[in-house]
């Protein structure tokens, strides 16, 4: 385990710090690395020095905690119903989280408004998605991951129904947040404090989720407390989501495909992938938003058309590399 | 075949009675497992016989009875992973409720009938989750939790194959590994689900001498559900029989080895031969 953790990590962080540097040095305006590093030393032209650090600096970091966050709440969604299919967005909380914001986007509210409409939607669907889940017995995997996957639906219709209802200058704005847009986040470091508290909560219980992936009895023959852990995941999950989904919009494919794609690589040791997943799903993101910033300058694309188009060759490609 | 005198211990099942009676022993200081007045929640079943179990070190016990007669709910309530109907079990005198799930998992281990492994792992590292009651939250396992993991797969035959994938596994070498799985957990009281149901003759014996030899270790016991009764004959010191309709009877195995009684448990008629002193059965063919 401690060799796979510190491949993962030696690997990982020093690929993390070279993702912002090329966030910070693409875009509509290159800026060659020289010039980039004279940025922080303070002695660059006054126009690359606002376009990094007011600009550039945020948004890369805004990028970088959302994506840390899907990742992660991939692989502790994953983990909590034994299936490599979970995500936040299969699950419905995104869906919950995107008919919050266009709504409050149709009521014409301010941005801050939006993200607290986003938030409030996508724990509502984790309320939905659980409660009824648990029904009458108790839960068991596929019967959560089926509920999520209708509860999915259901705001998909709902997300159909207000774009067509909606002004026609909304739309624009209501297409971009549902595929996901790292514009509005001028202040990543909310998400920040989430995510390293998330980090340093999830390492030490790693070991507990790896004999919890072996399902409920076993885990409880071998002194796992079963039921106030997959509480405590299923809460953590639906938070991290909706920090993340509140920062970037409804951003797809990040937490279904990076803890695989890790998984593939460093095997199924939750203590490396957990904190790889959030590492790997900050890389993804931030090269994806500086892709969706460079590719047609000065028009910007929405960010989870780059994760998909980036993360679905990608993912097929190790699926069939593995045996 | 010679003449053997036959041992003391081991008296000639009581041919004539179809009945076998309970042995109930009272639990002592000693006694590693109890059960009081216990009623199991099999469902559908209203009736049930309580049990009154008494585990003692060095004892090994075998379970016998037709499907769905609950031996593997009983399996599981002893374990403390399910409710009983009525009445309570002790492990080492405290009722299961009052031990930390933690705790229980250093007294007592189950091996499963059937096994989940969720996202595809090697088989060192599923031998190591045995570990886990053992580790604090930052604990990393230690080379001695290395060591103890390969000795379990080395006994289960299971060398040189420590970086296989799980799913690789034939049903007979996963059975194995649940095995030494619950061998690197290291509970005094081992208690196991058919451990021998998809194993070859020879993995069969080597897994229950190594079982038997385990048991009898100071402070230590096990509890086997099997359908073979002639290998539970053979290692098990104590037999429950679990009926279909929810009675029970148990004691010492040469007390419970009533053709009478085998044949009502498996609603089956048997003939019953001898080999070295002991009685076999199996099933009559018309």
């Amino acid at each position: 385990m401690t060799r796979a953790f510190l491949l993962a990590i030696g690997v990982l962080l020093p690929a993390s710090v070279l993702a912002v540097l090329v966030a910070l040095a693409f875009g509509s305006v290159a800026i060659p690395m020289a010039e980039l590093l004279a940025v922080f030393t303070d002695d660059a032209s006054r126009l690359h020095s606002t376009l990094v650090l007011d600009l550039r600096l945020p948004r890369a970091l805004a990028a970088f905690a959302a994506g840390g966050l899907l990742g992660i709440a991939g692989a502790l969604m994953q983990v909590l119903l034994r299936n490599p299919l979970a995500d936040p967005y299969v699950l419905g909380l995104s869906g919950g989280a995107s008919v919050g914001a266009l709504l409050a986007m149709l009521a014409g509210l301010s941005m801050f408004s939006v993200s607290v409409a986003a938030f409030a939607g996508a724990l509502l669907s984790t309320v939905i998605v659980f409660g009824l889940a648990h029904g009458t017995g108790s839960w068991t995997p596929t019967r959560l991951l089926l509920t999520g996957v209708v509860v999915a639906a259901g705001w998909g219709a709902m997300i159909s129904f207000i774009l067509a209802v909606s002004p026609t200058a909304e739309l624009p704005g209501m297409l971009y947040w549902l595929m996901g847009d790292v514009s509005h986040a001028t202040n990543p470091y909310p998400a920040w404090g989430v995510l390293v508290l998330v980090v340093l909560l999830a390492l030490p219980l790693g070991r507990t989720l790896n004999v919890l992936a072996r399902g409920p009895m076993q885990a409880a023959a071998l002194g796992v407390a079963v039921r106030p852990v997959e509480w405590s995941i299923y809460i953590a999950a639906a938070l991290i989501t909706a920090t993340a989904v509140t920062q970037v919009g409804a951003v797809g494919f990040v937490g279904l495909i990076v803890p695989h794609m890790l998984r593939l690589i460093f095997g199924n040791d939750q203590r490396v992938i957990l904190p790889a997943s959030a590492l790997a799903g900050g890389i993804l993101l931030t090269l994806a938003d500086t892709l969706a910033r460079t590719i047609i300058a000065p028009e910007q694309l929405p960010v989870g058309v780059i994760t998909a188009m980036l993360g679905v060759p990608v993912f097929l490609f190790l699926l069939y590399r593995s045996r | 075949m010679a003449e053997r005198p036959q041992p003391v211990a081991r008296p000639q099942p009581h041919r004539d009675v179809a009945e076998a009676r309970s042995v109930h022993e009272a639990p002592g200081p000693d006694t590693l497992l109890a059960t009081r007045n216990l009623v199991i929640d099999v469902p559908g079943r209203t009736a049930g016989a309580p049990l009154d179990l008494t585990v003692n070190p060095g004892q090994c016990w075998g379970i016998l009875g037709p499907n769905g007669a609950g031996k593997s709910t009983l399996l599981h309530t002893l374990a403390g992973l399910r409710d009983a109907r009525a009445g309570r079990v002790e492990l080492q005198g405290t009722p299961l409720a009052q031990h930390a799930r933690r705790d229980l998992a250093r007294g007592l281990g189950l091996v499963f009938q059937k096994h989940h492994d969720g996202f595809p792992a090697t088989v060192l590292e599923t031998a190591l989750i045995g570990r886990h009651p053992y580790l604090r939250p930052w604990d990393i396992e230690t080379a001695q939790d290395y060591t103890l993991a390969r000795r379990a797969l080395a006994e289960m035959d299971l060398s040189g194959m420590e970086d296989r994938l799980v799913d690789t596994l034939s049903g007979g070498e996963r059975q194995r590994l649940a095995i030494a799985t619950v061998l690197t957990q290291d509970p005094a009281l081992l208690l196991l689900d058919e451990p021998t149901s998809q194993l070859d003759l020879h993995h069969q014996v080597a897994v229950l001498n190594r079982v038997r030899t385990i048991a009898a270790q100071a402070g230590r016991a096990a509890i086997l559900v099997l359908h073979d009764v002639n290998l539970a004959a053979r290692y098990c010191d104590h037999l429950l029989l679990l009926f279909p309709d929810g009675a029970a009877c148990w004691g010492p195995t040469p007390t419970m080895l009533v053709p009478g009684a085998l044949e009502r448990l498996y609603n089956q008629s048997l003939s019953v031969g001898e080999i070295d002193g002991r009685p076999v059965f199996l099933p009559t063919i018309p």
